[in-house]
């Protein structure tokens, strides 16, 4: 009746084959490529610098004696400001352009106007996501320096916000303008699975364009939102090179995160690999837990 | 009903073209119940391009203007003040155009180089990531243990800063205490200097970049694989083919969707590399041996002030983008997808 324990191993090992062996040390292979980098960065951050860093194996854990905080306390201490002001454009920013996005994606895709007009409209914002950035620099920076943008804000200032923050309101926009065209083929890709009849129902019943969208499209678009502010919060609070041509220098009180991480750990006497990875881990923190918290509805939402 | 309908559109209209006081000499062709005030310039749009573009206009159109003049009127002047000779901090002359710049940049070795790493990057770099995400996406396929956790370990990078992965890179390679230096020792190899090996850095930052997104190659290949059906499989393997040749002849062919979905958005990213590498070697010095477009333009404009010239530069990575977007849209717009 019961089965002895000779009989259940092999049954285990019957399933065990020399293929699905190769398939787990490949995948566990891969795992150990996708996360040597992280793991040497994250245990380089404890050690001790001279002494530790170049003394003991990059992958392997500090011993005691070369075990310290100090990098991420001056890694935290660089970066904190840079934090709070990353926040202050890429939340704003993310958010607009998420719905600006889902404005555009929805009166182009629910709106049946001629083929002929419309294909233009659609192929240039489509085309807004592959522009290298560098095409448009130098005319941004014209922009923004011709732009009267520090008068405007004069309340601001009067409130007690330093003047720098001007710089920040410039990423603002900047970021929403060029976020808006992934955001629209996001939310278009989604829109186009809509179903039609509620929609037409709607309409029949003497339902707005602008009603449609406020009581059945936005509603629906849950899913889809989380993915684009999931993707757009990581391009905008990940990006250099806006922060770098519009904020420019890392001193300046409004210096985005990554720009003062670009560059942290360098002096004459050579780099500070330890502060540079406490630095580097304490920057990428909220995209990290972003991912690991939504990656899920994020590989979803990516592939549709 | 068809009078409410035709009732809540005009005042639709008028709450958006209303205000702008040019519908004033009223024509009404649409059933006669319109108010009277919103007619004109609506009408005439409505006959032209159908009722629903003015009443989705609301919607699609600021998103548009503000795309429209950031980056179709920015390209625009951007390709006008390549044509000046703007140098400092005193404003572009307009009077005086001409294309010397492009002829500047045709003589010049260091952007004929930088074209030539930018080509290689994007290539090698989409080839591979593209190559690295299908093996991981058929490895996560074959009904494994624990797959959400793998997938999202492999897509981690991904979430990752350009500025935060070339810092892990840089002290992965790092000559005397790298991961790949070490790792390389105990079979013999190294140290090698990948950084400061004018012949090796640009594969070396190829290999980071595989490293950030194949992890996104992979998730978008999962998708076209679940998208075709098992019968597919079923058939093959009664057809006695092996799991290689059914994958080599059977599946990935049908999976060209996902391929040019995924190639698209790589070179995207290729060319922001920028990012990596301004981080890689710590501000605006060339990096030696992998100077891309992106990093020369950005180093012209803002660390020599030659404004003209580095527009030049950045028309031509313009171009050469726009020789990846053209073939995609038009390709988009035969499937119907615009």
């Amino acid at each position: 009746m019961t089965d002895g324990v000779a009989d259940r191993i092999r049954d285990d090992l019957a399933g065990v084959d020399g293929y699905r062996v190769a398939l787990y040390a490949a995948i566990v292979g891969m795992t150990v490529f996708f996360l040597t980098p992280i793991e040497s960065g994250l245990v380089t951050a404890f050690k001790t610098n001279p002494g530790g860093v170049s003394s003991t194996l990059p992958f392997a854990p500090p011993p005691p004696r070369f075990f310290t905080l100090e990098k991420w306390q001056t890694a935290l201490a660089a970066l904190g400001r840079g934090m709070v002001n990353s926040a202050l454009y890429a939340v704003p920013a993310t958010v607009i352009s998420a719905l600006l996005g889902s404005f555009a994606a929805y009166g182009l895709t629910q709106a049946d106007w001629r083929a002929r007009y419309k294909a233009p409209v659609l192929a240039m914002l489509v085309a807004g996501i592959f522009i290298p950035y560098q095409a448009v620099l130098v005319p941004l920076s014209q922009f923004w320096g011709a732009m009267p943008l520090a008068e405007l804000l004069t309340p601001l200032w009067l409130l007690g916000v330093p003047q720098s923050y001007v710089g920040l309101v410039e990423l603002t926009i900047t970021h929403v303008a060029y976020g808006i065209p992934i955001c629209m083929v996001l939310f278009r890709s989604y829109y186009r699975n809509v179903s039609e009849e509620m929609i037409e129902a709607a309409r029949l019943d003497g339902a707005t364009f602008r009603r449609v969208y406020r009581r059945i499209v936005f509603p629906i678009s849950t899913p889809m939102f989380a993915v684009v502010l999931i993707y757009q919060f990581t391009q905008i609070w990940n990006d250099l090179l806006f922060a770098l041509i519009l904020v420019s220098t890392e001193s300046s009180p409004a210096a985005p995160v990554v720009l003062i991480l670009a560059g942290l750990g360098e002096s004459m006497e050579g780099q500070d690999f330890a502060l540079r990875m406490a630095g580097a881990f304490i920057a990428a923190l909220p995209t990290l837990i972003v991912y690991i918290m939504f990656g899920e509805e994020f590989a979803e939402g990516v592939a549709t | 009903m068809r009078d409410f309908l035709s009732r809540t559109r005009s005042r639709l209209r008028h709450a958006v073209f209303g205000a702008t006081g040019e519908s004033d000499d009223t024509v009404v062709t649409d059933g006669g119940t319109a108010t009277g005030e919103a007619g004109g310039v609506v009408d005439r749009l409505n006959e032209r391009f159908g009722e629903d573009f003015t009443e989705s206009a609301p919607f699609w159109l600021p998103p548009f203007l503000l795309v429209g003049l950031f980056v179709y009127g920015a390209i625009a002047w951007n390709f006008v003040i390549s044509l000046t000779d703007y140098e400092g901090f005193v404003g572009p002359d307009y009077s005086d155009l001409d294309f010397e710049m492009y002829v500047r940049a045709a003589n010049d070795s260091g952007v004929i180089d930088a074209t030539v790493n930018t080509f290689l990057l994007v290539v090698a770099f989409t080839t591979v990531a593209l190559a690295v995400g299908l093996v991981l996406a058929i490895l996560i396929d074959r009904n494994i243990r624990f797959e959400n956790t793998f997938r999202t370990i492999y897509l981690l990078p991904m979430s990752l800063s350009f500025v935060v992965t070339a810092q892990f890179w840089l002290w992965m390679y790092n000559y005397n205490n790298g991961v790949v230096n070490i790792a390389l020792g105990t079979v013999g190899i190294g140290p090698i200097s990948w950084i400061g090996n004018s012949s090796l850095v640009l594969w070396a930052v190829v290999f980071a970049l595989v490293w950030q997104f194949s992890g996104y190659t992979m998730v978008v290949y999962l998708a076209g694989l679940r998208a075709i059906p098992t019968e597919h499989y079923e058939a093959a393997r009664v057809d006695g083919a092996s799991t290689l040749k059914m994958y080599w002849r059977v599946i990935i062919p049908q999976l060209k969707g996902s391929t040019i979905s995924a190639a698209i958005v790589l070179m995207v990213f290729a060319l922001k590399a920028f990012d990596f590498l301004y981080s890689l070697v710590s501000g605006y010095r060339p990096p030696n041996g992998a100077d891309i477009l992106a990093t020369k333009m950005v180093r012209e404009a803002y660390s020599t002030n030659n404004w003209a010239y580095a527009s030049a530069i950045a028309i031509i990575l313009f171009l050469m983008a726009l020789s990846i977007i053209g073939p995609y849209l038009y390709y988009e717009y035969k499937q119907g997808n615009l």
